[in-house]
């Protein structure tokens, strides 16, 4: 599992619309020195290009882009809106819990990605997401030990 | 069998939709081959698929196809595609 360093996780955040919500996964990213700048805007061209089809379950959307240079190391964000926005989902709108992800290969991502399948199929695991109060709260949804440590 | 879960870049939500495709296949008891596959190569990778799992966004793109196409609403819903794939399968 990835580790989730206080700076990757941003909750009850404002957000004017899913680009505004992507972007604050970017900069979750960003300052868990995962990415670079450029990593944020190309998870909205992700959706700009496909659709809304990163809003996988109700209420959760998973921002990601292709791997690239703006991927320093593999990296997981947590946001979370005080008030919910639309992506345009026919089914999964609105969406109050963005997960962001970087990887550095596409393999990479798979083993990661099963991982946070195991910790999704409890479905109460949105809702407590979206009302997390602290950086800690969060990292025990995903069973992470309290004060991980950034991987720096 | 071969079922091929399909999404825009392919390292993302079918790698979700890979793992859990498995789990409901092994709750029916059906033995099958999932791969994670993106929309560019789906022509190829769908060629001899049985089932093809995906998002409504991707329906139209994915074209013509001799699959049976499969749209999932909740990618974390085993329960859901347990019964989508019982009905495309059984």
């Amino acid at each position: 599992m990835l580790d989730l360093p206080d700076s990757a996780v941003l909750l009850k955040q404002q957000a004017a619309d899913w680009r505004a919500s992507v972007l604050l996964a970017g900069a979750a990213l960003e300052a868990s020195g995962a990415v670079t700048a450029e990593y944020g805007p190309r998870m909205v061209g992700m959706v700009e290009e496909f659709g809304a089809y990163i809003v996988i379950a109700p209420g959760l959307a998973l921002a990601h882009a292709r791997p690239g240079d703006d991927v320093l190391r593999a990296g997981m964000a947590v946001v979370t809106l005080d008030e919910p926005v639309l992506f345009g989902h026919p089914y999964n709108d609105p969406v109050s819990v963005i997960l962001g992800l970087a990887v550095l290969t596409a393999d990479e991502h798979v083993t990661g990605i099963a991982e946070l399948a195991n910790v999704f199929n409890e479905t109460a695991v949105i809702e407590r997401l979206a009302n997390a109060t602290s950086a800690d709260e969060v990292r025990a949804v995903f069973g992470l030990s309290a004060q991980a440590e950034s991987a720096e | 069998m071969k079922i091929v879960a399909i999404c825009g870049a392919g390292v993302g939500t079918s790698a979700i939709l890979k793992v859990n495709a498995e789990r409901a296949l092994a709750r029916l008891d059906i033995d099958a081959d999932v791969t994670a596959a993106d929309l560019a190569s789906v022509q190829v990778a769908a060629a001899d698929a049985q089932v093809i799992l995906t998002s409504p966004e991707f329906v139209e793109a994915i074209g013509r196809t001799n699959a049976d196409v499969i749209v999932v609403q909740n990618y974390f819903d085993v329960d859901e595609l347990q019964q989508k794939l019982e009905a495309a399968l059984g």
